[in-house]
């Protein structure tokens, strides 16, 4: 059993975000760390190589060359090795350019399962892997908060605005999870020590067969055209309960005629 | 989302793909649909993407559709993206809005937790959009509304997913996506069964309730309430946040809304910065008496 799982380097939590006026592209320069959502697919993945008690874990990611440094918490985490597409011609990929380049890469490793977390911090997309299932041509199950696997096939529970559903894929297959699925391990002392020398490898888009024309910028069908900020919101009052913030309530809903 | 359609000029059609469907057309046509295609087919019952994404591009590509436009669902956004990788197009997601400036079409995009307004555009055509739930309000708009029927070619890859078992969570009230009014418990609730009172008051308001991951995560209410970042977006006309602190993860799922009202014993919880009526006190003292007040008022 190989199993992929699809990461990201974004931006640390605990530092503000900010997009670059001048490139119009999220400002990357400051620390780096691997996005949230996704310990709970490389989570996923270890137990699922836990049970079946055999297998390959790879992370495969796409990013500058020290994004390499995020990918380490997943090999720490226990994933046995990494792959990233680091090269100046795939920045600024949007879903088509990223999805293309990131299929070369899946069909380079031919993986049984392809993970995803549920979404990436940074840019709040929730989207890329059912791109990435049309262009491998597998099937796709998304928001999966179950996950078990019956020899050739796999079956995810997933979550939805009305409750859930149940659907059997065959292997290989693509599967997003949700961040309810499980609680990511903590790397031990010993994983992190021992992540440093686990294979971790650079691909360029010539490695992949990718052409730059097809990539980054150059390859994508959006664009962005300026930055504003948000409309302002009215006046925000804040009162004190003395005993009469129900009527006060009331009051302010009856003016707004909300009632 | 038809009526927005509408707006940007050009001809617009109404695309509805399913199993025993049918029926649904006369209904886009009333919000401006000139066309509605139909997909009518056993194979498209089950709400899996890959099935439909067979469908649309089919369509898009015989009747050369130049924009799509979805409103989010954790459905429509994996069936956006298949099809955007399918199509070679470009997809835009998280829309509050679109406009065309003489067939140039530009799409505001809410980004970095809705503290900034992206100015979003496509290369080229088809152009995918993703709107937010509740972006806009419908306006009905006399339109011919005449229907096509259309058989859909699936593929293999795309009919290997199959749908095993649904369940649908029991629902009263109107659906938070739906709503004009939602009342959301968070954390300061303090207890699963104190949800009573957000009930109380959502029912007075003739509202839906909605809840914070927090309690979410914690069993206290089920995920399809959930609003904020892992659960959906709305955008009511009021939104009373009872015991909910208005963490970022909260936020972007509900600051939209057209007017807020918190109540957080807490004076310095972030959501006093951008609530429109924010009031200190014990949501347990403070919701009960206004769900009276209110059903006074309404009665």
């Amino acid at each position: 059993m190989k199993i992929a799982v699809c990461v990201k380097e974004v931006p640390d939590a605990t530092a503000p975000k900010r997009i670059d006026a001048g490139t119009k592209r999220l400002d990357r320069s400051g620390e780096g760390a691997l996005n949230a959502f996704d310990a709970n697919a490389v989570e996923e993945a270890l137990r699922l190589k836990d049970a079946t008690g055999e297998g390959e874990v790879v992370v495969v990611s796409m990013g500058p060359e020290r994004a390499l440094n995020s990918l380490r918490k997943a090999l720490a985490m226990g994933a046995d090795r990494a792959l990233l597409v680091a090269d100046a011609a795939a920045a600024g990929s949007d879903l088509v350019a990223t999805s293309l380049t990131l299929a070369k890469a899946l069909e380079r490793e031919q993986p049984d399962l392809v993970l995803f977390g549920q979404q990436s911090s940074d840019s709040d997309g929730a989207v890329l892997w059912a791109a990435v299932a049309e262009r491998l041509g597998r099937p796709v199950i998304s928001q999966v908060a179950e996950l078990t696997l019956d020899g050739s096939s796999l079956t995810g529970k997933r979550q939805t605005e009305f409750g859930y559903d149940v659907i059997r894929a065959p292997l290989p297959a693509v599967v997003a999870v949700a961040d309810s699925i499980n609680e990511p391990r903590y790397p031990s002392l010993k994983g992190i020590m021992g992540a440093k020398s686990k294979p971790q490898e650079t691909l360029s888009l010539a490695d992949l067969g990718v052409d730059p024309e097809s990539a980054g910028e150059q390859g994508s069908k959006t664009e962005v055209r300026s930055l504003n900020d948000p409309p302002p919101r009215g006046d925000t009052r804040k009162i004190e309960d003395d005993g009469s913030a129900a009527e006060q309530i009331v009051e302010f809903l009856a003016e707004k005629r909300l009632i | 989302m038809l009526s927005k359609a509408a707006s940007l000029g050009g001809e617009v059609a109404g695309v509805i793909v399913g199993s025993g469907v049918e029926s649904l057309a006369p209904e886009a046509g009333k919000y401006g649909a000139a066309t509605v295609y139909v997909a009518d087919d056993r194979r498209l019952e089950a709400p899996l993407p890959q099935p439909r994404v067979d469908a649309i591009a089919q369509l898009v590509e015989e009747k050369e559709i130049e924009t799509v436009l979805f409103a989010q669902s954790i459905l429509a956004a994996d069936v956006a993206s298949a099809l955007a990788a399918r199509l070679e197009a470009g997809l835009n997601w998280q829309l509050t809005d679109i406009s065309s400036d003489g067939g140039d079409v530009t799409g505001k995009q809410s980004a970095l937790g809705d503290s900034v307004v992206v100015d979003v555009g496509w290369r080229s055509t088809p152009r995918i959009g993703l709107f937010r739930a509740g972006a806009f309000d419908p306006t009905e708009q006399a339109a011919a509304g005449s229907v096509e029927t259309f058989e859909p070619q699936l593929r293999e890859h795309s009919l290997a997913a199959e749908m095993v078992e649904q369940a649908h969570a029991e629902e009263s009230g109107p659906s938070i996506e739906d709503a004009n009014v939602i009342v959301a418990g968070g954390r300061g609730l303090g207890a699963p069964e104190k949800f009573a009172l957000v009930e109380g008051l959502a029912k007075a308001l003739g509202g839906a309730v909605a809840a914070t991951r927090a309690v979410v995560d914690a069993g206290w209410y089920p995920y399809s309430a959930q609003v904020g970042q892992t659960g959906k977006s709305v955008s009511p006309t009021l939104y009373i946040a009872c015991g909910i602190s208005g963490a970022i993860q909260h936020k972007v799922g509900m600051q939209s809304s057209k007017t807020i009202v918190a109540i957080n014993k807490d004076p310095n919880a972030p959501i006093f910065e951008f609530a429109d009526l924010g009031v200190v006190g014990d949501l347990h003292s403070i919701v009960p008496k206004l769900t009276e007040l209110v059903r006074a008022r309404r009665a």
